[in-house]
C-alpha cells in the first residue's frame, strides 16, 4: 500500500496535455445526436471479430496518456448503461446477430462508431468466408474512425467530437 | 373439573384413541382418522396449556399408573406454554399429515407413532415427579426415533440419520437421569414439589446443574451436542421434521428453565453464563452452517440450532440477571426467550410444512434442483415466503418482536453485575446482530434459489401444487405466524405471568397495542410498524405508477449478452450464493473443494472431464466426533478377536469362567 502511494506521488502526472479540438472530425447528424447527451458518452464496446489491434488502441486512448475520460467518454459494461456502441472489427457470422441485440439493448437517442478499417468496410477480410459484412452492413453506423489501426490521437478526436469537450 | 384438567385429560385421551385408530382402521380410512384425532388431541392441548397460562393450575397424582412411583402430573403456568405450543405445533401437523402420505407413510407404525410422540411431548412439561419426566421424555425419544426412521427403506441416509439420533438422545437421556436421581435422591423425594423443597446447594448442584445441561442441550440442539439434529430432522417425515423441529427441541430449553431456575432456584452466575456461552455458539455457528447448506431441510435443521442458541441466550441471560439481584431484567429476559419459543414454533413448522410440499411435489430436497416453484406451487410459494420473512427477524415478521425483545433486556441491564456483565452483554447483542443478519441472507438464499427464477431440474419442472389438507395446515402456521406478528400484546402479559411464577418478578410486559417494558423507557407497536410499512409501500407504489405512466414505455429484449435466450444454468445455486460467505467466514466454516481432471488417454493435455465438487463439512463433528467414533470402532474391532468364531475358543471361555468363579467362591468361604 505505502508502495503505491510512494509510486502515485514519483511518477507524477503523465497525461499529456489537451490537443486543441479540431472541428469536423465527426460528420454533422452525428454530433447534432450527440449534443443531446450533454458532453458525457458512455461507451459500450462490441468486438465483432476484430484482431485486436483496435483494442490495444482503444486501451491506449483510455489510459493515462491520452486518458479519453477527461473528455467526458467512458466504458460501461453493458448496452443498457450506453449511449454509444463502439464496434471493432468486421462483423463475423458468429457476432451477427450478438451485435444486433446489442444494438437493440441501447436506449435511445443511440449512436454507433464503427472504429478502424475493418469496421468501415471489412478491411484486409473483406469477402473472407466467416465474414458477413462491414458494421455499417448490419447496424446503422454514425461515425467513422479510419485506421489500421488508428491511432489513439484519432480516436480521442472523434470521442471529442461526440462529447464536444 | 377445571378447564385445564378436562382439556389435558381430552388431549391425551385423543392422542391414544388416534394411535388406536391408526392400529385398528384399513389403510384407506387411516391418515383421515388419525390425523383429526390428533389434531383434535393438540387443540385440546392448547386449551389446556393457555387456561393453565392464564393462572389454571392443576395437579394430580396417579399412583397405580406405574410401579413403585406412580404418575405425578402438574401443570403450571411455565409448563402451559410449552404444552400450548405443543398442541399447536400437533394440530398443523396432524391437519398436513392427511394429504402427506406417500411412500408407505400411511403405514399402521408411523400412523400409531405420530398420535403418541405427540402424547409423550405433553406429557413431559406437565411431569411433576423425576420419574414421571424421565417416562415421559424416554417416551418421547422412542416415539421420535420411529418416526425418524419411517422412510428407511428408501434412503440409506435415513438409517445413519436414525443411528446418530438414537446415540445422541439416549447419551443425553443417561445424564439426565444422573442429573435428576441425583436431585430426587438429594432431596429425599420424587416430586418436584419436595425438590423446591429441598434444593441442593454447592458442588452437588452445580453437577446436577452441569449433567442435566449437557442432556437438555442435547435434545435442544445446541453445539456441540446438534450433531444429530441436521441429519435426523431432514430424514424425517416432514410432519414429524416440523414436531421435532417446532415442539421436541423446546423441551431441551424447558428442561433447562425448569430444573436451572425452577427446581434448583436460581444458582450462582456462572451457570447462566455457560448456558448464554452455549447459546451464542449455537446461533453463530447454526446460522453459518444454515447459510452455506444446500438442502432445503437440512439448512431449516441448521436454522433450529441457530434459534435455540437465541432461546437460550435469553434463558442465560435471565439467570445470569435473576443471579446479579436484577429480577425485573430476569424476568424480561426470560420472557423474551419464551416469546421467541413460541415464534420460533410457528414459523418453523411453517417452514418444514412448506419444505415437506416442496419435496412431495419435486421429490427433491437440493436447492440447487429447484427453483421456478412460484407458478408451479402459488400458495406453497407464498407461505414459505411469509415463513422466511418470520425467520429473517424483520420487522412484519413475527421473529423481530421477540429478538427485539430479547436485544432490550441485553442492552438495558444495569452494571451491576460487574466487569463479566460489561463484557459478556454487549458480546450477546453482537452476536444476536451477526445472526440476524446471515438469518436474512440464508432465508433470502432458500426462497430466492428454491423458489423464483426457472426450474433447474426435472423434478421442480414438474412440480404440482399439493392437496388441500397439506395447504390447510400450512395456513393454520401461517395465521399463527400473522397473529404473532401483529398482536404479540394478546399473549406477553400471560408469558409474564408464566414467567413471574419462576421467577417472583411482577409482569414486566403490558400494554394492548404498543408494548411497554416495565422498568425500561421502552416501547413498541408491531401492529402500528406493520401498518406503517404498508402505508410507505402502497405511497411509493402508487408514486411510481403516477411517475412512470408519464413516460413513453417500449418493448425490449431481456438483455442476455446478445448470446440468445439464457438457460436456468445460468441462474444462481444455493452453492454459488453461499459462496462468498463460505469465503468471508473461510477461517471458521472451512470450507473443502476438489478438482478431478481426467485427461484423454492419448494425451496428458487433452483433457476429457473436469469434476469440481465443493462441500462444507461440519467442523466440530469431524475434529471432535470423528475421533471418538474412531476410537470406538478400534476396540469394537480389537474385541472381535476375542471372539473369532471357533467352538474350541468358547468352550475353553466356558471352562475357565466356571473355574475361575469356583476358585473365587472357595477362596471367600
Amino acid at each position: 500500500m505505502v508502495n503505491l502511494w510512494q509510486k502515485i506521488r514519483k511518477t507524477g502526472r503523465v497525461a499529456e496535455p489537451p490537443p486543441p479540438k479540431e472541428d469536423g472530425a465527426v460528420p454533422e447528424p452525428a454530433a447534432a445526436a450527440a449534443a443531446e447527451l450533454g458532453g458525457s458518452v458512455q461507451i459500450r464496446h462490441v468486438d465483432a471479430g476484430s484482431c485486436n489491434g483496435c483494442e490495444l488502441e482503444i486501451a491506449s486512448a483510455f489510459g493515462p496518456v491520452y486518458d479519453a475520460e477527461r473528455y467526458g467518454a467512458r466504458l460501461v459494461a453493458s448496452p443498457r448503461h450506453a449511449d454509444a456502441l463502439l464496434v471493432t472489427g468486421p462483423v463475423t457470422r458468429n457476432m451477427e446477430v450478438a451485435l444486433r441485440r446489442t444494438h437493440e439493448a441501447v436506449p435511445r437517442p443511440r449512436l454507433v462508431i464503427a472504429l478502424g478499417d475493418c469496421a468501415r468496410n471489412c478491411g484486409v477480410f473483406a469477402g473472407a468466408y466467416g465474414v458477413a459484412g462491414a458494421v455499417g452492413d448490419v447496424v446503422p453506423v454514425d461515425v467513422e474512425v479510419p485506421g489500421c489501426p488508428p491511432e489513439p490521437e484519432a480516436i480521442v478526436a472523434a470521442l471529442r467530437g461526440l462529447t464536444g469537450r | 373439573m377445571s378447564l385445564t384438567q378436562t382439556a389435558f385429560g381430552l388431549a391425551l385421551g385423543l392422542c391414544l384413541a388416534a394411535a388406536l385408530a391408526a392400529v385398528l382402521l384399513p389403510r384407506t380410512a387411516r391418515p383421515a382418522a388419525t390425523g383429526v384425532l390428533t389434531a383434535a388431541g393438540g387443540a385440546a392441548a392448547v386449551a389446556a396449556g393457555v387456561s393453565a397460562a392464564a393462572g389454571e393450575r392443576w395437579s394430580a397424582w396417579l399412583p397405580d399408573l406405574l410401579p413403585l412411583l406412580g404418575v405425578r402430573l402438574a401443570v403450571d403456568p411455565l409448563g402451559g406454554v410449552f404444552l400450548a405450543v405443543t398442541g399447536a405445533v400437533a394440530v398443523c401437523a396432524a391437519i398436513y399429515g392427511i394429504g402427506y402420505t406417500r411412500h408407505g407413510l400411511a403405514g399402521r407404525g408411523v400412523q400409531a407413532a405420530l398420535p403418541l410422540f405427540v402424547a409423550a411431548m405433553l406429557l413431559v412439561p406437565a411431569a411433576a415427579s423425576v420419574s414421571t419426566f424421565l417416562v415421559a421424555w424416554e417416551l418421547m425419544a422412542i416415539t421420535s426415533l420411529l418416526l425418524v426412521v419411517a422412510e428407511h427403506h428408501r434412503r440409506a441416509a435415513v438409517g445413519e440419520a436414525g443411528l446418530w439420533y438414537a446415540v445422541m438422545t439416549h447419551l443425553g437421556f443417561a445424564v439426565i437421569l444422573a442429573g435428576l436421581a441425583g436431585l430426587a435422591a438429594h432431596a429425599g423425594g420424587d416430586a418436584f414439589d419436595e425438590i423446591r423443597a429441598a434444593a441442593p446447594a454447592g458442588t452437588a448442584a452445580t453437577l446436577i446443574f452441569l449433567a442435566t445441561f449437557a442432556g437438555f442441550a442435547s435434545k435442544a440442539g445446541i453445539v456441540p451436542l446438534h450433531v444429530w439434529l441436521p441429519r435426523a430432522h431432514p430424514e424425517a417425515p416432514s410432519q414429524v421434521s416440523a414436531l421435532m423441529s417446532a415442539a421436541m427441541v423446546n423441551m431441551g430449553a424447558y428442561g433447562i428453565v425448569r430444573v436451572g431456575l425452577d427446581l434448583l432456584g436460581g444458582g450462582p452466575a456462572w451457570w447462566w453464563l455457560l448456558v448464554l456461552g452455549a447459546g451464542a455458539l449455537s446461533a453463530i455457528y447454526g446460522i453459518l452452517q444454515a447459510a452455506v447448506a444446500a438442502d432445503l431441510k437440512r439448512l431449516l435443521g441448521h436454522s433450529t440450532t441457530e434459534n435455540m442458541g437465541l432461546v437460550l441466550i435469553g434463558v442465560g441471560a435471565a439467570g445470569f440477571f435473576a443471579a446479579s439481584g436484577s429480577r425485573a431484567l430476569a424476568a424480561l429476559a426470560l420472557v423474551a426467550a419464551l416469546l421467541h419459543v413460541i415464534n420460533h414454533s410457528a414459523f418453523k413448522t411453517l417452514l418444514f410444512l412448506a419444505a415437506g410440499s416442496v419435496l412431495h411435489a419435486t421429490g427433491t430436497r437440493d436447492l440447487d434442483a429447484l427453483g421456478g416453484l412460484r407458478e408451479r406451487m402459488p400458495y406453497t410459494t407464498a407461505l414459505f415466503a411469509l415463513g422466511a420473512l418470520a425467520a429473517s427477524a424483520l420487522p412484519p415478521g413475527n421473529g423481530f418482536v421477540s429478538e427485539w425483545l430479547l436485544l432490550q433486556s441485553l442492552v438495558n441491564s444495569l452494571p451491576e453485575g460487574g466487569v463479566i456483565h460489561a463484557v459478556t452483554m454487549p458480546l450477546a447483542v453482537g452476536v444476536i446482530a451477526l445472526s440476524a443478519g446471515l438469518a436474512i441472507a440464508t432465508f433470502v438464499k432458500a426462497f430466492g434459489v428454491g423458489f423464483l427464477a426457472r426450474p433447474r431440474g426435472e423434478g421442480a419442472a414438474n412440480a404440482h401444487e399439493s392437496p388441500p389438507a397439506m395447504l390447510g395446515g400450512m395456513l393454520l402456521a401461517a395465521a399463527a405466524c400473522l397473529a404473532l406478528a401483529l398482536a404479540p400484546t394478546l399473549l406477553l402479559p400471560r408469558l409474564s405471568a408464566a414467567v413471574g411464577g419462576v421467577l417472583g418478578a411482577p409482569a414486566t410486559v403490558t400494554g394492548e397495542v404498543t408494548l411497554r417494558l416495565h422498568g425500561i423507557a421502552s416501547t413498541i407497536s408491531p401492529l402500528l410498524i406493520t401498518l406503517w410499512l404498508v402505508a410507505a409501500l402502497v405511497l411509493v407504489l402508487a408514486g411510481l405508477r403516477l411517475f412512470a405512466a408519464r413516460r413513453a414505455r417500449r418493448e425490449a429484449r431481456l438483455w442476455d449478452c446478445g448470446a440468445g435466450p439464457m438457460t436456468a444454468r445460468m441462474e444462481y445455486t444455493a452453492t454459488s450464493f453461499a459462496e462468498p460467505l463460505g469465503r468471508v467466514f473461510d477461517n471458521v466454516l472451512e470450507p473443502e473443494s476438489d478438482i478431478d481432471v481426467t485427461p484423454l488417454k492419448e494425451s496428458a493435455y487433452l483433457v476429457e472431464r473436469v469434476r469440481f465438487h465443493a462441500r462444507v463439512p461440519d467442523r466440530i463433528e469431524r475434529r471432535l466426533y470423528e475421533p471418538v467414533l474412531a476410537g470406538v470402532a478400534a476396540i469394537g474391532r480389537g474385541a472381535t478377536r476375542l471372539a473369532n468364531g471357533s467352538v474350541h475358543r468358547y468352550l475353553a471361555y466356558g471352562f475357565y469362567a466356571l473355574t475361575g468363579t469356583l476358585i473365587l467362591l472357595a477362596v471367600i468361604t
